[in-house]
């Protein structure tokens, strides 16, 4: 469960949101409330307060009390061990991997590990949950009081980059539940138990973030880290990713509101839509007079709001109970670690700390360090998979200085992956044949709008090399110095009035549209800098 | 019989036991074989896979009779409350007590003299006692082993949690719950345990440490021991006739020498309430799984999957287990948890603790009865409730359970109606072997009259030709 937001009584302070803050919000949504006055409006100020749950599969072999194997998209019910079944007499045996998982992913969210942490069974009757219970931590969980720090763009723009951190409550392991798929069509529900017993780790934050933008970047920064561990592929349209919001608003200065809890989103950016949508209803709803249910409500991605789920009147009682059939889990550290233990027979928190991989932050101080490019390229670096590693490739194999080489990669290649939906894997452009190109744009031999027509070429993915593309366009810059002063001086003999201003007044703008015409006479084979040398020096004449 | 023709090609046993009959509690899970643990629930179950237990077993070569029958996932102390019917005890039929219990009236259909086996795990008690097999498999929760052999005359032993293996044993409570062994004699009983202890990876309580099988030596000296009487085992309703027993008992290990002294448990008299807590809460939680949806029976309903489960649930099982299921749930909510469940594990720490104590005093082996009475007629066992009889007959076994440790009740000898008697001693965590050498002695001095079954003396009358009449009373 998330951390509750403090009952009505306890008070919180928060980020007073005035309601024309609200409305810049950038879901696209923006709904103003109708108002008598602006004095109104004034007055109307609304703290949101969101928090999260994250379920987490957790990448591993098999699951986390059995055997069965862990796989996507598999045949319905033929990754079912008797255990996952329920079976009467199966018992639970943990799975190490799984408990290795959660210990790194606890330690790159900076929590503190419990040497000691407890299963717990929590009771309901489903029919995805063969058992009627489901094993989980809920007395002492894993990892516990961490944080996650994010980054922010603030007012739309790359340039102006913010950090913020949301407090980690916990982080517990547990098992996922198979899937129910409901046929209404003969009044049936199918079953499919593969996923039953299925390792998860839920992270729950506590409530410290206020809009959708929050919710989504810190999500996607936990996504990045945690495939960066290794412990999850994280990709949320498999379920690997599964995140619930929890939601209220309130006066500042005021008690916490009343919080829904919003389910069934399923990408980063319907989180983002999906959590200022229930925070604007919610804004409404009380403007209005009414009141908010503390309910759970679905996420509808079609219509972009929020309906009630089924009712949930009278809330369940789990009736939890320690899970007998499992000891305490007991991790060690180098100092608790016993003399005749080897690694292999227990879990040791300092050795996987050790052998921890640099996190993304780190990695995006690195490459801003190394490369001397900006903390905001560094993150789009990191946020296209395989992005980073392309670029370093191509640093390997040019010359061109790194604060060059980002701009292709991020205005040209990446706008061109993102139009036709491909990511750097699947890129027609391998590092290798843009570093030629930019090799070519480094040694003068082609002017940076030939290079932009060869990389045209290039995306078609013939196999042709960057040279071979220039010579068949004859895209090459005139080397000729002799050629290059005949065509600026039968350029200026052309435009007579532009010659007379520049005479006149040395004007830039005449100039660069000399420039652009002897661009134009050349089919962009004429180095600019050299052709502006030519004609400034013809014009003094 | 592919293991015996496998002994006879190749000369070799497969193991000790091989060819030994046994029969299993049908609430261990047996491949291939119908494993229903007397319950609707599970009637027509074929279970896909054997409990470790039985494969160490079957491994040795011994030789699967049957399963036994037991009171409905073995919730019961008289294997009364099945869905197969009660147990008879063979002591029924037995010359001895034929001798000593008239029938009420000449026209009393005979069959009403009958005694229960005790329970839960009647059936196994009763396959040993009356000669169809050498082992039994039982299962121990509150007594469930130890009850029924004192009644039947056979050896129970109740292992140390952790030290034997529960998967595949169906559980009732998962922290209590030991698969138990019933036996002729004691040695059998540890050649049993030395097939069966040891750690099992599928079962995530059992012990890491290496077992290592072992010998009863014949003699031994009993000077070097402290016998402990536990004063709260004279319980109310305890018998004349038993509590004299005991009393013998004590007298024969301070003849031969050894310390015998009085010590205390104090807080034995609260272990059936606690247990009551305990046991009703795991059993709602371990009879979730019982919906009729992957598995077992499955009602024939079909307005919503709730309404499917309830009837299921209600088809499937008797009112005793019904029972235990309503009240666990009342414990584990959340506004009862503190008070019963937590509480009653404090309670229960208390409880070993006496335990500890007491063994940490020098105490090596504690003596008590094992039963209140000899085995009672059906007719008058059932004038009772389940809920009520467990109470009173599990007082004092319960505790062993609650502690964890092992212990083991042996015939020591019939009472005046001609039934079996049985005393119990219970040891140190994990001295299984210390707790069946004294057992074994015990069992020597005491020499235990054979059963006297009418049809077997019949048919083989050498058999009883050296049968001393001498009893130990």
């Amino acid at each position: 469960r998330a951390a509750p937001h403090p009952a009505p009584g306890e008070g919180g302070e928060g980020r007073a949101y005035g309601w024309l803050r609200a409305s810049t919000l950038r879901s696209g949504n923006a709904v103003h409330p109708p108002f008598a006055s602006p004095a109104t409006a004034a007055l109307a100020s609304w703290v949101p307060v969101v928090g999260l749950e994250i379920h987490v599969q957790i990448s591993s072999n098999s699951k986390l009390f059995s055997g069965s194997q862990v796989q996507f998209a598999a045949p319905p019910n033929s990754l079912v061990s008797f255990f996952d079944a329920s079976l009467p007499g199966t018992l639970p045996v943990l799975n190490r991997r799984c408990v290795e998982a959660a210990v790194m992913t606890g330690l790159a969210l900076n929590c503190s590990i419990n040497k000691k942490s407890l299963f717990d069974r929590k009771h309901y009757f489903y029919a995805d949950l063969p058992a009627g219970y489901q094993i989980t931590q809920q007395r002492v969980p894993i990892a516990v009081n961490g944080s996650l720090s994010y980054s922010l763009c603030i007012d739309n723009k790359m340039s102006q980059m913010v950090t913020k951190t949301v407090r980690i409550k916990q982080i517990q392991l547990e098992q996922d539940s198979g899937k129910s798929l409901h046929d209404d069509a003969r009044s049936q529900t199918l079953v499919d138990l593969n996923r039953a017993g299925v390792g998860l780790m839920e992270v729950v934050t506590e409530p410290d973030m206020c809009c959708g933008e929050e919710a989504a970047a810190a999500v996607r920064e936990l996504q990045l880290i945690l495939q960066t561990l290794g412990s999850s592929q994280a990709i949320m349209a498999e379920g690997q990713l599964r995140v619930d919001a929890n939601v209220s608003v309130h006066h500042p200065g005021e008690p916490y509101g009343v919080r829904t809890e919003v389910k069934n989103i399923n990408s980063v950016r319907f989180l983002a839509k999906a959590v200022d949508y229930e925070i604007q209803r919610q804004i409404e709803e009380l403007e209005n007079g009414g009141t908010i249910l503390n309910e759970t409500r679905s996420f509808d991605s079609k219509l972009g709001c929020t309906i009630p789920m089924r009712d949930k009147e009278g809330k369940q009682d789990y009736r939890f109970m320690p899970e007998p059939n499992l000891p305490p889990l007991i991790l060690y550290d180098a100092k608790s670690l016993p003399v005749n233990m080897n690694h292999q027979q227990v879990v040791n928190i300092d050795w996987i700390r050790e052998r921890l991989p640099d996190l993304p932050s780190v990695k995006r101080a690195k490459l801003v360090e190394l490369y001397g490019i900006l903390p905001e390229h560094s993150f789009t670096l990191l946020n296209e998979d395989g992005l980073a590693e392309y670029f370093e490739n191509v640093i390997k194999q040019t010359q061109m200085k790194p604060k060059k080489v980002i701009g292709w990669i991020l205005n040209d290649l990446l706008s061109y992956l993102k139009q036709h939906a491909l990511t750097v894997k699947d890129s027609p452009v391998s590092s290798f044949l843009l570093a030629d190109l930019l090799n070519l744009l480094e040694r003068r031999e082609i002017s940076s709008s030939a290079a932009k027509q060869v990389l045209e070429e290039l995306w078609k993915g013939e196999g042709k090399t960057p040279l071979k593309i220039v010579k068949e366009k004859k895209l090459e810059l005139i080397q000729d110095q002799k050629e290059l002063e005949q065509i600026c001086q039968s350029v200026i003999d052309r435009q007579e009035d532009e010659v007379i201003m520049m005479v006149l007044g040395r004007n830039q703008k005449v100039l660069n549209k000399l420039i652009g015409l002897v661009q134009r006479a050349t089919r962009g084979r004429s180095n600019p800098v050299l052709v502006k040398q030519i004609l400034e020096k013809k014009l003094s004449e | 019989m592919t293991e015996k023709g496998n002994f006879h090609r190749w000369g070799q046993p497969l193991g000790v036991l091989d060819g030994i009959p046994i029969a299993v509690k049908d609430n261990f899970n047996t491949a291939g074989i119908e494993t229903t643990c007397a319950s609707n629930m599970l009637k027509g179950y074929i279970s896909p896979y054997n409990a470790t237990v039985v494969q160490k077993l079957l491994d040795q070569g011994a030789v699967l009779l049957g399963k036994t029958n037991l009171d409905e996932f073995a919730m019961g102390s008289g294997s009364t409350d099945g869905i197969f019917g009660p147990v008879r005890n063979p002591w029924s039929y037995s010359r001895q007590y034929k001798e000593k219990t008239p029938p009420k009236s000449s026209s009393e259909n005979e069959e009403s003299d009958w005694v229960i086996t005790g329970g839960s795990s009647g059936g196994s008690a009763a396959a040993v006692s009356s000669f169809t097999c050498f082992v039994a498999l039982g299962s121990d929760t509150g007594g469930s082993t130890r009850n029924p052999a004192a009644h039947c005359g056979v050896v129970g032993l109740k292992p140390t949690y952790g030290l034997i293996s529960r998967h595949g044993l169906i559980p009732l409570v998962n922290s209590m719950d030991v698969p138990g062994i019933l036996t002729r004699c004691v040695d059998d009983a540890a050649v049993v345990l030395g097939s069966l202890a040891g750690h099992d990876p599928k079962d995530a309580t059992t012990i890491q440490d290496t077992f290592k099988p072992f010998e009863l030596p014949n003699l031994i000296d009993v000077r070097k021991l402290c016998i402990g009487i536990p004063k709260e085992y004279h319980a109310p309703g305890l018998s004349s006739e038993i509590l004299a027993l005991w009393s013998k008992a004590a007298d024969l290990f301070k003849d031969a020498g050894a310390k015998v002294i009085e010590v205390s448990l104090p807080h034995t008299r609260y272990s059936i309430v606690c247990y009551h807590v305990l046991c009703t809460a795991e059993v709602a939680s371990n009879m979730a799984r019982f919906d009729g949806l992957e598995y077992g029976h499955r009602a024939d309903m079909n307005k919503s999957t709730e309404s499917m489960y309830a009837a299921t649930r209600r088809e499937g099982f008797n009112d005793v287990v019904r029972g235990r299921i309503l009240s666990g749930n009342y414990f584990l909510l959340k506004q009862n948890y503190e008070n019963y469940f937590i509480k009653a594990q404090k309670v229960r720490r208390l409880i070993a603790n006496d335990f500890v104590k007491v063994f940490g005093s020098g105490v090596d082996i504690l003596l008590t009865p094992t039963t209140l009475s000899d085995a009672v007629p059906y007719m008058e066992f059932i004038k009772e409730d389940n809920r009520t009889r467990s109470a009173q007959d599990d007082i004092l076994t319960q505790a062993a359970n609650m502690a964890g440790l092992p212990a083991i009740s042996i015939p020591t000898a019939l009472s005046k109606r001609g039934l079996p008697v049985g005393l119990q001693f219970i040891g140190h965590s994990f001295q299984e072997k210390q707790l069946l050498t004294v057992a074994k002695w015990f069992e020597k001095q005491v020499k235990f009259p054979m059963i006297q079954l009418e049809e077997v003396k019949r048919h083989d009358c050498s058999v009883f030709q050296h049968q001393k009449s001498v009893s130990f009373l």
